[in-house]
């Protein structure tokens, strides 16, 4: 257990006086608090990390930060499993459980690493060019093979068990990365009094600074910072996107270094911050050199292998080799002597070694040699040493730890969001951000501040890697230099650099220098491949926040809602409601249990649950001409209490909805929609109101939610309802069929529509949402039993009335039998491309009943109609669009739409339903079966 | 994206419901046939500089006619469409 | 003669043994995959636009119809618009027969398609199933089921269990708000790799002699007696005896240089893919109710998307209230993806017409030929689209399969609205 053999004094940021303890691939380990997944298992001398994506070779530690390519390990586990997380981002607590990825059976000894022996036969994109035959479906074949190796963590099936919120904010700055510039542009903004948001992805701030031996110098900014109360520093947040209106977006990370998850309290928070100015100082990501086997583990950044040492105390090794083209590598020579860790050397590859740099590497007794780059590694088990050609001869050094430094990319991703582009600039040789959109600024190492120039160094090295996730090296770059994949956008999409979970952070630049050097284009022409968010990989439950299961969306709930599920009604999804579809009896399944109600509507009476109608009040002195011009059947003639039904159509002369229109009072109508267009019919009439007519007179308002609404119906409604409110409010004579009333129940004021959509007599009761209840118990009380809405349907398909399977945006009144109702002799909306040659074309499906021939047979919703019943495909003529058992037909019963409907009356079709192998011998008959007349309104 | 809806102030997007171009205007009853497949089906569709309708269904359920460009989402107005409009 | 011919075509065919000899010599014997041509001063046909209907265009006219001296003009890089930046989703599950019959012409091309272009285009037969969440919706799938079958096209409708063996850890609980009630299947349909259906084509298209030219923006026609003679391009004047726009995410700005004003309106659709995992979903599974689909890439990334953002946009990036709606739906169809990471997200322009159906065909200028306004559907359709546009510009006349899908259709009131949404491009 004690094993932390590559501990060294110093580690400014961990507490030796905490031990943790935690488990990588099984076996036992003790770090400190402070640490990093990453610094703990390099303490203890664990060198090999994970394999690579495609060659799964072995992989240890390159970064220290969230460019990490290589070290992706799976963290806790059951509903908590978190796949492909980056080693340097997990804080270490007590217990914590890691392992690795990619591997097997073991990550030392992995059956998947003999890819990397034919790696020469699987250069990159070599699945375009086999896996083609014998058969058309040999990919099936090999794809199964390649799914199986391709991927990286495993992805738990439990339900995540931990929980997510969010959070919306606004600050007039909001200022990406703590590091020093960060820090001083929160301190200058916060000065000014005005609301300031620091973002930072560290457990603290000071960003590369706590990374030297000595960072004392920032304490006093940071305390500044800290004690503004108009500063807010989130920590442990990483920024990963901004959007328009200058939102940024990003993820706190609340609970993920907590030893247990509470799955009551959120593990991570999405912000969603409004910001008038934003700040990036998301400083720089260092870029490796290359050289063969510069993926081996042991080859690090050199600027991460500092921050190891003077962080975390954790030695990446125990004798290094500098391998830098920049100023910044002398300062890892430096960091290591300190540590007591030998140098063998600094390897520059300039002509030159930088005075006075290598003067003080050489008073370490550093060596220090210019004109030197690394060839190759030695590698077998672990890193041995390198060679490197110094001044064009060859010389090898011992080492176990190669620190390299190619030199620094601006980390400009957040700048190109918006759409700024960065730029490169050729004497500073790097990408800079550029044309930003107004109210982004860039501050520190992003604007180059503070970096040296960088240059790469084309390589010879063919198997030198330049993305090290993807496994994609300098001769995969040739390939498709010379396959001419050279646009940096094929480059990446035919070898897959950059787009492993680090997206490219320490490849881009390699890989599009190499492809400029190939092409003998500068690099400015070549450009970048574009950035989009995240920055780095968000958690979809982040995303999804707590809108999940059941408030994926909300339950619209009817004031008598409580009442179906207390009282046996099984309710079903319709949109966003949850309707009773019948209240079946103890011992009785849905079909008997709807039968039922609907005979028992035709022959006595019964209540249904109609709240879910979209209702909405039109009033002004134009109300009447705004309503004649919405519904394509007449309105301006409807006197003042009467009401009828309606249908509206949209501009393109396809029927949108119907209902019922009721006028109130010269200026005042009450309208109703149907459930599923209540909110579509509210914005038609908003739209047409406002936009096309706004000097109509009219006012529109949805009542709703203000109303619930009950249907008794049935014979015996009006003796029902005349039981609570009195006879004479429901005397024919003062209240005939189709009008409105206002009616007093026990006080309470509703508005009554005698409509039916059953075909019988029927009354609709609108009332106050806060009395639908109880209005509901007393109809009930007086002797009236519930029917669900398959009844209701039933009902509606014996009258050959149409709903939601007809009305389905493709059909016109003509279709649905209703062009009887349009009146064209007025202007509405619709008539003009209602007069259209495929409009008005006869042979267009149009509304019949279907009758089966074997009464026995059911015809079932969704059957296709043909005019034969042999042939395993066969032109349709239409469709069935809706289909029951008819209690008053004793036998099943369809409505369909078919072409040519008036010829195809009384011949018989097929209803064919080859999902499920049956063919039903159907006769067309009217889509009216049961009284055509409308005797029972009166009845 | 912000909207400033001239009654409640600027708003995210999601609380209004996109409803097109803002430059339409309904043809009389007797206008063209061509006039009229315009209105109904045609569009300009011009990259850059665009007049649409934004409904604010969570807020005032005004239609609002917000001068945006589509190259770069900024918006630079926007106004009741029921108030006579400029010419986009 | 004939047998160094045979051994030439043989050396630049793609082959697992070719592989094998090229990793003697290091994979130093490949050439480019398609020449990068210049352009010449004219040409009988000129497809604008180097994505996969444009390049499939250009072969099909090559390889069918014995045009060859014929040019895909390409502003940028081919495959660099729509056919690199969509999920990759191959069905032709449509309920109208226009549609139906359309899109299962492609994927009977789409079936061979790696044979034909010698060119693996990985297309993955792993089935598409189109989760119902009520009955209305069975009934809805019922129908489109059944007219799928009477067309000779394959379909299953598959009942609650069915659904739970095939993918058990989605949802099956309580507390999913819209619980699964059953699905549609179509097994033939699946997914392919989007980049390799553009490369393939560029390559089959450039062997047959087709001047494939990235880097040349189309800026204008020039036009005499009602024909176009040519286009402007920012690498000079190129004639043309023909021309096909094939320009999706940019349709009306072509066609508008030509005088066009088109039923179209350009819409954001984002998309996104996850960290690369272990096999997690071997079929492509679309969640009607909670407006999302997602499948599984071969690398291992969760390929997933929703809703368009619902206006009108150029600039190819979306927002947040999007993603957040997506992963929302996301964690709630598999309740375990919430500890998953959303690696990118990307947004495309998506030319929105206004059936949500595509227009393939004729214009009122009579050498110029469009396709487009394929909304958020293109991609299945590359190879048929290609083959039925060849077909109209090469006679002049459209296929009787993309006869429907006629500019006049809105002209004439024969609208081809698979989801009833009307006039209204961002509904679709």
């Amino acid at each position: 257990m004690n094993g932390q053999a590559f501990r060294r004094a110093g580690g400014q940021i961990i507490d030796r006086t905490k031990p943790l303890r935690f488990r990588f691939d099984g076996k036992p380990y003790e770090g400190f608090a402070g640490d990093t997944l990453a610094s703990a298992l390099m303490a203890n001398g664990v060198r090999l990390l994970g394999r690579s994506f495609k060659y799964h070779r072995p992989r240890g530690l390159m970064a220290i930060g969230s460019d990490e390519p290589n070290a992706l390990i799976t963290v806790r586990r059951d509903g908590n499993t978190e796949p492909n997380t980056r080693a340097t981002m997990i804080e270490l607590y007590d217990g914590l459980e890691a392992t690795s990825q990619n591997a097997w059976p073991s990550l030392r000894f992995d059956l998947g690493a003999v890819s990397n022996a034919v790696s020469p036969m699987i250069p990159a994109g070599f699945y375009y060019k086999t896996f083609m035959g014998p058969t058309r479906h040999a990919w099936m074949f090999y794809e199964a093979l390649i799914r199986r190796a391709a991927g990286l963590g495993f992805a738990s099936r439990e339900p995540d068990a931990s929980s997510y919120s969010k959070m919306n904010a606004h600050a007039e700055v909001v200022i990406v990365g703590a590091g020093e510039a960060g820090l001083r542009e929160a301190h200058a903004a916060g000065q000014t009094g005005v609301r300031v948001i620091l973002i930072d992805e560290a457990a603290q701030p000071g960003g590369w600074l706590l990374r030297e031996r000595d960072h004392s110098s920032i304490a006093p900014l940071i305390a500044a910072v800290r004690e503004m109360p108009n500063v807010t520093i989130l920590s442990r947040t990483t920024a990963f996107g901004v959007y328009d209106g200058l939102q940024v977006a990003a993820v706190e990370r609340i609970q993920d270094h907590l030893p247990i998850v509470n799955a009551r309290a959120p593990r991570q928070r999405l912000w969603l911050i409004r910001a008038q100015r934003i700040v990036l100082a998301a400083g720089a990501i260092e870029q490796p050199l290359l050289f063969e086997g510069n993926d081996r583990p042991g080859v690090m950044m050199a600027g991460a292998a500092r921050g190891y040492i003077n962080q975390f105390g954790a030695a990446p090794g125990s004798r290094v080799v500098i391998a830098t083209n920049n100023d910044t590598g002398y300062q890892t020579a430096f960091d290591f002597a300190a540590a007591g860790l030998p140098v063998t050397a600094i390897l520059d590859a300039r002509d030159a070694a930088p005075e006075p740099l290598a003067d003080e590497a050489r008073a370490l007794n550093i060596a220090v040699v210019a004109r030197a780059s690394i060839q190759r590694t030695v590698y077998s088990g672990a890193l041995r040493g390198v060679v490197a050609d110094v001044a064009g001869k060859s010389a090898q050094y011992d080492c176990d730890v190669v620190a390299m430094s190619g030199g620094w990319a601006p980390a400009v991703h957040l700048s190109t969001h918006l759409g700024g582009k960065p730029a490169f600039e050729e004497t500073r040789g790097m990408f800079l951000p550029a044309a930003l959109p107004s109210g982004i600024s860039c501050v520190g190492a992003m604007t180059g501040e503070g970096l040296p120039k960088m240059s790469v160094a084309a390589s010879s090295a063919e198997r030198a890697f330049v993305d090290f996730q993807n496994d994609v090296t300098i001769k995969d770059v040739k390939l498709a230099h010379r396959e001419g994949y050279r646009s940096v956008e094929h480059l990446k999409r035919y070898t897959t650099l950059g787009m492993g979970t680090d997206q490219g952070k320490t490849a881009n630049i390699a890989g599009l220098s190499t492809m400029a050097a190939l092409t003998g284009q500068p690099i400015a022409a070549t450009g970048t491949t574009t950035f989009r968010p995240p920055y780095t990989p968000v958690s979809i439950g982040a995303l999804g926040g707590l809108e999940t299961g059941e408030h994926l969306r909300p339950l619209r709930r009817t004031p008598i809602q409580d009442w179906h599920e207390a009282n046996g009604g099984l309710m079903a999804v319709s949109g966003l409601w949850k309707r009773p579809k019948g209240y079946p009896k103890p011992g009785e399944d849905i079909l008997a249990a709807q039968i039922r109600e609907a005979r028992m509507v035709r022959e006595a009476v019964g209540i249904v649950d109609v709240s879910t109608l979209g209702k909405i009040e039109v009033q002004g002195p134009d109300a009447a001409e705004f309503l004649d011009r919405i519904y394509c059947s007449p309105v301006k003639n409807l006197k003042i209490g009467r009401s009828r039904y309606g249908v509206m159509l949209r501009e393109d002369g396809v029927v949108m909805d119907d209902g019922t229109l009721a006028r109130l009072g010269a200026n005042h109508y009450y309208v109703t929609t149907t459930t599923a267009q209540a909110a579509k019919v509210l914005a038609h009439m908003e739209y047409h109101a406002q936009v096309t007519w706004p000097e109509l007179r009219v006012s529109i308002i949805s009542v709703s939610d203000q109303f619930g609404a009950i249907a008794v119906a049935g014979p015996q409604s009006q003796r029902l309802l005349a039981r609570l409110a009195g006879a004479d409010a429901f005397d024919d004579a003062t209240f005939p069929y189709p009008s409105l009333k206002s009616i007093s129940f026990g006080g309470v004021e509703v508005r009554v529509l005698r409509a039916s959509y059953s075909g019988e007599r029927a009354y609709e009761l609108h009332v106050p949402a806060a009395y639908a209840l109880s209005l509901w118990e007393a109809l009930l009380e007086a002797g009236a039993k519930p029917y669900g809405v398959e009844a209701m349907a039933i009902l509606r398909i014996e009258k050959g009335h149409v709903a939601g399977p007809e009305i389905d945006g493709r059909t016109t009144p003509a279709d649905l039998g209703l062009a009887k109702l349009v009146r064209m002799d007025k202007e509405f909306i619709g008539r003009r491309m209602l007069q259209r040659p495929g409009i008005a074309d006869a042979s267009r499906p149009s509304l019949v009943g279907l009758a089966p021939v074997d009464e026995a047979s059911r015809i079932r919703s969704g059957a296709q109609i043909t005019l034969t019943d042999v042939g395993k495909s066969a032109p349709m003529i239409g469709h069935v669009t809706s289909s029951c058992f008819s209690p008053v037909k004793g036998h099943p019963i369809a409505l369909a739409l078919i072409s040519n409907a008036a010829e195809m009356r009384d011949k018989i079709v097929f209803a064919r339903y080859p999902l499920r192998n049956e063919t039903v011998a159907v006769r067309v008959v009217s889509a009216v079966f049961y009284d055509a007349e409308g005797a029972r309104l009166h009845v | 994206m912000l909207i400033p809806c001239p009654h409640c102030g600027a708003r995210d997007h999601a609380e209004f419901a996109y409803s097109g171009d803002a430059g339409l205007s309904r043809p009389a009853p007797d206008a063209a046939d061509s006039v009229w497949l315009d209105y109904v089906y045609q569009r300009n569709n011009a990259s850059g500089d665009h007049v649409e309708l934004w409904h604010h269904i969570y807020g005032c359920r005004q239609y609002i006619a917000v001068s945006r460009n589509l190259r770069t989402h900024e918006i630079s107005g926007a106004q009741f469409a029921s108030k006579p409009r400029a010419e986009s | 003669m004939h047998i160094l011919l045979l051994l030439l075509s043989m050396t630049s065919r793609y082959s697992a043994f070719r592989l094998f000899r090229e990793a003697l010599s290091a994979q130093k014997g490949w050439t480019p995959a398609w020449a990068d041509a210049e352009p010449k001063s004219g040409y009988d046909a000129i497809i604008i636009g180097g994505g996969g209907h444009g390049l499939a265009t250009a072969y099909y006219l090559a390889k069918l119809h014995g045009l060859r001296n014929v040019a895909v003009l390409e502003k940028g890089w081919i495959g660099g618009g729509n056919t690199g930046r969509n999920t990759t989703i191959i069905r032709s599950n449509y309920l109208l027969p226009q549609n139906a019959q359309f899109y299962e012409h492609c994927l009977k091309l789409w079936e061979n398609l790696s044979l034909d272009l010698n060119f693996n285009v990985m297309f993955s037969q792993r089935g598409v199933l189109n989760l119902a969440n009520s009955d209305a919706q069975m009934d809805a799938y019922a129908r489109r089921g059944n007219a799928m079958r009477l067309s000779g096209i394959d379909s299953e409708l598959l009942e609650r269990d069915q659904v739970r063996r095939m993918v058990p850890h989605m949802d099956f609980s309580e507390r999913a708000r819209f619980p699964i009630y059953g699905g549609l299947l179509q097994k033939r349909g699946g997914t392919a790799r989007h980049d390799a259906v553009a490369w393939g084509y560029a390559r089959a298209a450039s062997a047959f002699g087709v001047d494939i030219i990235q880097k040349c923006e189309v800026t204008g026609f020039r036009m005499a007696d009602g024909r176009i003679t040519g286009v402007e391009t920012t690498r000079g004047f190129i004639g043309a005896e023909r021309v096909g726009m094939a320009v999706a995410g940019h349709t009306s700005q072509v066609a508008a240089m030509a005088g066009l004003k088109l039923p179209i309106e350009s819409q954001v659709l984002q998309a996104f893919v996850s960290e690369a995992l272990k096999p997690f979903l071997d079929t492509v599974v679309t969640f009607g109710a909670g407006h999302f689909y997602i499948s599984q890439s071969d690398k291992g990334g969760l390929v997933f998307g929703g809703d368009l953002d619902f206006y009108n946009s150029y600039a190819s990036r979306g927002n947040m209230p999007m993603v957040e709606d997506v992963a929302s739906a996301a964690m709630s169809l598999f309740p375990s993806l919430g500890p998953l990471r959303l690696l990118r997200s990307w947004g495309g322009i998506m030319d929105m017409t206004m059936d949500g159906s595509p227009i393939i065909g004729l214009t009122p200028v009579d050498n110029l030929y469009l396709n487009g306004g394929w909304c958020y559907g293109g991609f299945k359709a590359t190879p048929g689209s290609g083959w039925v546009f060849a077909h109209t510009i090469a006679t002049g006349t459209p296929h009787p399969l993309n006869a429907p899908f006629s500019l006049d259709r809105f002209e004439t009131g024969r609208l081809i609205d698979d989801k009833g949404s009307g006039p209204y491009p961002w509904l679709h």
